[in-house]
């Protein structure tokens, strides 16, 4: 097993010195299992994949699929190995030992090949034995072929899609992973799953078979949630019988007293509703676990608001003196580590490329309002604050939400994390996402209600389903538009003509063809994306998830067949700032000023500015840039966005929702940046593109101050999220009054409409350093889009990517 | 309406008073410490500044001279002071800023156009402006003219200065300031005029005069080893500050060792005159 070097927090630069005595953990049971975490190398299991497959092999086509899925699940829950670790409070995994993943052969069945390479690569390894993969040929993979939802998806795009998918114009979400990014909102701590039964025994009462011909579709879909219910069940009961079992054979009396009272919450927690602190956090684990065990959605899962989901148990026994705050902060520290234990399961091929991380997005927020809009902060919102400063995991990931309701000194105390430089937590503005959702048609309780998961995007907690579908690669779109709907990368006619470059006599016209690209190829994404939602609602329903999601229990339909209040699909947009420099440069330089001609600019292209040098510091220096509050740069970046707006929002989808603008990146513009050739804003040809919504790389010159007015002429409301990343030097964070002054800079971003902001705090230096000798830097944490991520777990072009984006220095 | 000459324009500056500041720094300053981290502002005329680094050795520069000064070396460009007439053909041409102009002329309304674009992150932060240089005060008038507009719209406004001026100039800009930063870099005459250039009794005389006033004042001392960092000097000056009538007492201090790291960002090691590495963070518009 690998040794991970500890480092500690104080050794460099970007990390300040805390609590000396208490570093990576409260205790020493909270260090044995943060230290067991750390260290354990994630590992795949096929032991879900076995017990599926014999289910399948005998029972497929004997029930309808919802009940089978239910069936399916109920078997894994009921063979799957039990575990409960030495120290551990809470309890449960998904595999069977700590960073142990489980495969989803029915979404896309790895090949021999991909686990050999899952077990040899550098980078985001899953070690498996040779034995397993010889059992996985034997047991697993040949049942699965030509069954996989990969493959039902793969077999029917068309031939017009997969041109512009192999050219990297879009990714594809939904070919390897099922749609998730769903948070729950606090009914699971007011309804145990024999509360759910109950509900949903009454719907099944009242199913009208003469009047509605879907009755009979709910029967089964209905049946099968009530399945699952059972089937959760039986998981914590398996845990509580384990856990006796346990307290038996357990020499030190104190343990064995935990041992049982663990047993106690199992049997209480998922079928009754939590009643301490400690069954409501053991409540959420098991759904979370339910979940990611079922299927392998997007965004693992998310507790949502959990702070003030926790708050009322938290102050009823704070009161009664069943609690003390040491214990909390213990509960919740087991807890964070529970999700570390969990990366997120391999991915291979481009969805690999666009999302190349252990981090399976669990996001938690922290702070924000409540539904009935008072302030959410709670003194549980700063015992998590504590938590994370002092665990430093990669998992999960925080965010922390300031409304204008939100006090100065819980900002400070977020703002203070933020210096230590570990990327997290992220920062977002109810007061900006609330109307968001009110725009996308929610009511205001649900919509306060809801928040920000995975990444940056929002939805509204426990009663959406809002579905990210794939990046779409902005500047390569402008690439073809002057390449006549020709892929220059690889010479191929890829998309439709729209007329030739050096033809268009003026800006606007160039721009027009843009838009016509624009377009098509939205276009062409949504067709598909509506058939993949068929094949996930007909092939894979989630009757778990559904549980949890108003109205699906109601509607008897399921998360993924339009049982959720609202059904939204985000089509994530990329590289805004690289688009609109370069467009600023056509504008300025070919159109208005005449320093260059179309052909010039296009030769230069094609030889990637080789020979061309003076030309592209004359574009990089002389050119109004996105991010320096430039009204020429950033008047087309809002009419950019506003056209990516009006182009995506309000294409209907076919579960009685619809499309709506997205601004978020992952690591996918770095994938994008390598299928895309140099641009006219002098970005070579393969270099990463600007992430979400931020400046291109080096391209804010202005500071921090200039980039946040650049952002707030945005609409932002019009959009379900955009991502903000800023780099700050530590030197700018080194007082207490610069943090402060931090937390200034948030407020002015958020008056000005933005939607989150996120920082890195590391200088160069320690990049570079972290590059010449990674076995000193392995607890490197930096920020990357809307998640947190090991400098040393990423490829070098994440890493140059990083180390590219503009270091805003101290004045 | 007075033009002003100013260097650069920072936004985001925390250092500079309270709040997140807008910077302005004014071209030209009567002083010329040793250890001057701003030395591009001493002079009250346009420089033209160039980094080699930066160069990419096209030679559009040398083809565009009007007057032929400019000519390659194995260093980089070099200009013929006595042909050169500062023109400013090459820095406009210069496609990858190596040449820069350090120093443009403003106009009051283009000043506050910049200022105002702060509002909001002023209006969070309980920041302001900071006029600082090179010496602010050595360009009156339009010091004046820009503290009084900011006087105008309620922006808080901080004047970062030495204090090296006629006492009639430092009583004009009293009552249109909110905040002086004073350096106080020595209290020995000799002392202060060897490493600094120029005497400090005007200096002392005319803190008194802001301390009287009322007006708040920051008093910050840049510690240097061999020059003012010894245990007389501290003395002295701890004995003159305490004899000024004080409101809002804030000192502090930046150790700077010449030729060295210091401790701050904002006193870099410059102990070679107009040779730190140095750029315009205002972008050039283009050409023509």
């Amino acid at each position: 097993m690998a040794t991970t070097p500890q480092r500690l927090p104080g050794s460099t630069a970007n990390f300040a010195p805390v609590y000396a005595q208490n570093i990576y953990g409260m205790n020493d049971r909270i260090k044995q299992l943060r230290k067991q975490s750390v260290e354990t190398e994630p590992s795949l299991s096929i032991e879900r994949a076995l017990i599926e497959t014999n289910f399948y092999k005998e029972n497929e086509g004997k029930y309808p699929v919802p009940v089978l899925r239910a069936l399916n699940f109920l078997e894994i829950c009921k063979q799957k190995t039990i575990y409960i670790g030495p120290g551990e409070l809470i309890v449960g995994e998904r595999g069977p030992r700590p960073k142990s993943v489980p495969t989803f052969p029915e979404l896309t069945c790895h090949s021999v090949e991909d686990l050999h390479v899952l077990n040899t690569r550098e980078l985001q390894r899953y070690t498996i034995s040779q034995e397993d993969i010889d059992t996985y040929a034997r047991e697993v993979i040949p049942y699965w072929q030509g069954r996989t939802q990969r493959e039902r998806i793969f077999s029917h795009v068309p031939g017009s899609w997969r041109k512009l998918y192999e050219a990297g114009l879009f990714t594809e979400f939904m070919e390897q992973r099922a749609p998730g990014h769903t948070a729950m909102d606090g009914k699971l701590y007011r309804m145990g799953l024999l509360d759910l039964k109950e509900k949903i025994a009454t719907v099944l009462q009242s199913l009208d078979f003469i009047n509605d011909p879907e009755a009979t579709d709910r029967q089964e879909e209905l049946t099968a949630m009530s399945i699952s219910c059972d089937a959760a069940i039986l998981f914590a009961e398996r845990h509580a019988c384990l856990a006796l079992q346990m307290a038996e054979t357990e020499s030190d009396p104190q343990r064995a007293a935990e041992l049982r009272l663990i047993a106690e919450v199992c049997r209480r927690v998922p079928a009754h509703a939590p009643r301490t602190f400690h069954e409501a956090i053991q409540m959420y684990w098991f759904v979370h676990l339910g979940t990611i065990t079922e299927l392998n959605g997007w965004d693992a899962m998310n507790p949502g608001h959990f702070d003030q989901h926790l708050a009322p148990f938290y102050e009823r026994e704070i009161a009664a003196g069943t609690l003390t705050r040491n214990q909390a902060k213990e509960l919740l520290s087991c807890f964070w580590i529970k999700v570390n234990n969990h990366p997120a399961p391999p991915k291979v091929g481009i969805t690999a490329r666009e999302s190349g991380t252990y981090n399976d997005f669990t996001n938690i927020n922290i702070g924000g309002v409540k539904p009935d809009g008072s302030d959410g902060v709670s003194e549980v919102s700063y015992i998590m604050l504590e938590v994370i400063e002092e665990l430093q995991i990669l998992q999960p990931g925080s965010s922390i939400h300031i409304s204008s309701r939100t006090s100065d000194r819980f900002l400070h105390a977020g703002c203070r994390v933020i210096r230590q430089g570990h990327g997290y937590p992220s920062v977002f503005n109810p007061d900006a996402y609330i109307p968001e959702m009110l725009r996308q048609g929610k009511t205001l309780r649900d919509a306060r209600e809801g928040g920000c998961s995975g990444c940056i995007e929002v939805g509204a907690f426990g009663k959406e389903a809002y579905l990210l579908t794939g990046y779409l690669n902005v500047p390569k779109i402008l690439e073809i538009t002057l390449n006549n709907g020709v892929d220059p990368v690889t010479g191929k006619q890829v998309s439709i003509q729209t007329g030739e470059a050096t033809a268009f006599t003026s800006w606007n016209e160039l721009y027009e063809a843009f838009l016509r690209q624009l377009e098509y190829i939205v276009d062409q994404k949504a067709k598909v994306n509506n058939y993949i939602d068929r094949m996930f609602a007909k092939y894979a329903p989630a009757t778990f998830l559904s549980l949890f999601i108003d109205d699906c229990i109601e509607r008897g339909k399921d998360y993924y067949n339009g049982g959720p209040r609202y059904n939204t699909t985000y089509i994530q947009c990329t590289g805004l700032g690289t688009v609109t420099d370069s467009l600023s440069v056509l504008k300025v330089h070919v159109f208005e000023q005449k320093t260059i001609t179309m052909a010039e600019l296009l030769e230069a292209l094609r030889l990637n500015f080789q020979g061309k040098e003076p030309l592209r510091q004359l574009i990089l220096n002389c050119t109004p840039f996105f991010g320096n509050d430039d009204e020429a740069a950033d008047s087309i970046a809002l009419q950019v966005y506003n056209d990516l707006f009006r182009t995506i929002d309000g294409i209907p989808n076919i579960k009685g929702g619809s499309y709506h603008l997205n601004m978020l990146s992952t690591t996918c513009h770095v994938y994008f940046g390598k299928v895309t050739g140099a641009t006219p804003n002098g970005r070579l040809a393969g270099t990463t593109i600007s992430d979400g919504t931020s400046p291109s790389h080096g391209a804010d010159t202005h500071g921090p101050a200039a980039v946040i007015r650049s952002l707030g002429k945005l609409d932002q409301v019009k959009s379900g999220g955009t991502l903000l990343n800023q780099r700050f030097m530590p030197s700018l964070l080194k007082h207490d009054e610069d943090v402060r002054k931090l937390g200034m800079l948030i407020r002015s971003y958020f008056a000005l409409g933005g939607h989150h902001i996120q920082f890195n705090v590391v200088d160069s230096a320690t990049l570079y350093a972290a590059q010449q000798k990674p076995e000193d830097y392995r607890d490197l944490l930096v920020r990357m889009a809307g998640y947190s991520d090991y400098f040393n777990d990423m490829n070098t072009d994440l890493q140059a990517d990083i180390i590219a984006r503009t270091e805003q220095e101290s004045f | 309406m007075a033009m002003g000459l100013l260097f650069d324009i920072k936004r985001y500056a925390i250092h500079d008073g309270p709040g997140i500041r807008i910077t302005l720094f004014f071209k030209g300053c009567p002083l010329s410490c040793v250890w001057c981290h701003n030395p591009e502002g001493i002079s009250p005329r346009p420089e033209k500044m160039y980094t080699a680094r930066k160069c990419i050795g096209c030679g559009i520069c040398i083809k565009g001279c009007p007057s032929g000064a400019l000519a390659f070396t194995p260093q980089g460009i070099r200009t013929n002071p006595h042909a050169c007439t500062l023109c400013g053909t090459c820095a406009d041409r210069c496609p990858s800023l190596a040449t820069e102009l350090s120093g443009t002329g403003w106009s009051v309304e283009e000043a506050m156009r910049e200022i105002r674009k702060e509002t909001i992150v002023m209006d969070h932060s309980g920041g302001g402006v900071t006029l600082c240089g090179g010496e602010p005060l050595m360009q009156k008038q339009f010091l004046l003219d820009i503290l009084q507009a900011c006087g105008r719209e309620g922006i808080h406004r901080t004047v970062d200065t030495s204090l090296y001026a006629p006492a009639a100039t430092v009583r004009e800009v009293i009552p249109h300031t909110d905040l002086f930063l004073v350096d106080l870099k020595h209290m020995d005459p000799e002392q202060h005029r060897r490493y600094c250039g120029v005497p400090n009794e005007p200096i002392l005389r005319n803190l008194q005069l802001v301390a009287g006033s009322g007006t708040p004042f920051y008093i910050r001392i840049p510690l240097i080893k061999g020059f003012n960092a010894t245990h007389e000097n501290i003395e002295a000056t701890a004995a003159f500050l305490a004899s000024l009538p004080w409101k809002e007492k804030k000192l502090s201090c930046c150790l700077i060792t010449i030729s060295g790291k210091t401790n701050t960002k904002n006193s870099e090691p410059a102990t070679i005159r107009k040779q730190s590495p140095y750029s315009l963070r205002t972008k050039k518009r283009p050409p023509g």
